[in-house]
């Protein structure tokens, strides 16, 4: 399949070094029924958080400051009050219990699952891991040549990199509370099926590897054993608490900007104002918003409300589906990175063959919906 | 003592070589801290993810940043 190449054994026969720590892991353990006490407190406060905030955001924009029902004004505030704690509480939800499932994963174990995997059923393990490997794009590169180093095939390990950026906790979490869980899982399945098809394609092309820079094929890969890490339920709680509060703490400016914007163009922009130029029937749109989407690099945490309230106004899903695809999994500062281990022609091939899939998408939902 | 930060200039890499500094300052060890960037170099101590930390050609920890304790205690350790 990768025809043509013998893998250069690492030629580094030394001792593994042995009981290497993953930073960033709980380093007390939360044992007995404490961390189990604290999730209850935790679900409890979260759920009436959420039965109360659009009583919250109508009382305060009608009754504490007398606007009118109806009104532009109240309409847009009484829309921001309820988003702002509604996004933030399914965000928030939403990292908590990805986070937690990903203490169960680890990019060694997943190398170790998918070396050896052929192409076809590789790339779909590649994809699968991909969301549920804790994984950032700043590693990308250790990561990589890692995957390739240990026999990979190429198709598979780029699988792994386009669905661990796009099919992100964020993404899912936003596009849950704004469109609902219908749209939040047309996304989960589309974005695996771009990473499994683009990875497989990627893979079947003749000779791919040689646009691979050619030392990655040299380094010699040290070898290392994990400290055994022997999570306990409370730790991984621990895990995913300190995940949440990390990412929100960072996104949620962007959250408020973005639902800011989408709350003015709710309330101010006309009905339909965009079915023509984003609409189903605009053909040109969704290449458009692809090409858009690549220089922007935004978290899915700005964009998807703003997109949100694009939709209101009459455009296509599909073609906002589309945006949101290639903003996410095709960001300038990832090519950057990438180029350290990849020829710019095997860069242009990956952002090619991933852009064509995000357009399907994009076609396939403009017409069925 | 030699304190390697593996790591390509990501903001963790950063982070994790002002701690350390500021670690060996605190307990008064004679060492130095050095930034290692050379891909080639850095997969040869065997991490998946940077920034890694190596003292003294022992890998001690990858992937994230430790809390200065930890990083403290790893340090004494190592002394």
């Amino acid at each position: 399949m990768s025809g043509g190449f013998t893998l250069v054994e690492p030629e580094a026969d030394a001792e593994p070094q042995a009981d290497v720590i993953i930073f960033g892991q709980p380093e007390k353990s939360h044992t007995g029924w404490r961390p189990f006490l604290w999730l209850a407190a935790a679900a409890a406060t979260w759920l009436i958080a959420w039965y109360v905030i659009q009583d919250l955001a109508d009382w305060i924009s009608y009754t504490l400051l007398g606007l009118e029902h109806g009104s532009r004004v109240g309409e847009s505030l009484a829309f921001f009050l309820y988003d702002v704690p509604k996004i933030l509480l399914l965000l928030s939800g939403m990292i908590f219990l990805v986070t937690v499932i990903r203490t169960f994963f680890s990019a060694e174990k997943t190398r170790a699952v998918l070396s050896g995997k052929r192409l076809g059923l590789g790339n779909a393990m590649a994809a699968c891991l991909g969301v549920l490997t804790p994984f950032c794009s700043c590693s990308a590169v250790p990561l990589f040549i890692g995957f390739v180093e240990s026999g990979i095939p190429l198709g598979v390990t780029f699988s792994f990199l386009i669905s661990a950026p796009m099919v992100n906790e964020v993404a899912l979490g936003m596009l849950f509370g704004m469109f609902g869980w219908q749209i939040a899982g047309i996304y989960l399945v589309t974005g695996l099926m771009v990473a499994i098809v683009a990875g497989f394609v990627i893979g079947k092309i003749p000779h791919v590897e040689r646009g691979v820079e050619d030392f990655v094929w040299d380094v010699a890969v040290g070898k290392t054993e994990i400290a055994a890490a022997n999570l306990t339920w409370g730790d991984r709680m621990a895990e995913g608490w300190k995940a949440t509060k990390e990412i929100v703490g960072k996104v949620w400016p962007y959250v408020l900007i973005g639902i800011a914007i989408g709350a003015l163009i709710h309330g101010y922009v006309p009905e339909n104002a965009l079915a023509g130029i984003l609409g189903a029937e605009a053909w040109w749109s969704v290449p458009a918003s692809v090409a858009l989407g690549v220089p922007m690099y935004s978290n899915a945490a700005g964009i998807i409300p703003v997109v949100h309230a694009l939709t209101e106004k009459g455009a296509a899903l599909g073609t906002v589906l589309a945006f949101m695809m290639s903003v996410v999994a095709l960001s300038l500062p990832e090519m950057i990175i990438l180029r350290r281990v990849l020829k710019p022609r095997l860069i242009a091939l990956f952002v090619g063959v991933v852009a064509t899939g995000i357009l399907l998408v994009g076609y396939l939902f403009n017409m069925v919906i | 003592m030699v304190i390697k930060v593996l790591g390509t200039g990501c903001a963790n890499c950063v982070r994790l070589k002002e701690l350390a500094n500021a670690v060996i300052q605190e307990l008064d060890i004679e060492g130095e801290v050095v930034e290692v960037t050379d891909i080639s170099t850095i997969m040869g101590y065997g991490v998946t993810a940077t920034p890694g930390l190596v003292i003294d050609e022992k890998l001690i920890g990858y992937g994230g940043v430790p809390s200065k304790a930890q990083l403290t205690s790893l340090v004494q350790q190592a002394a």
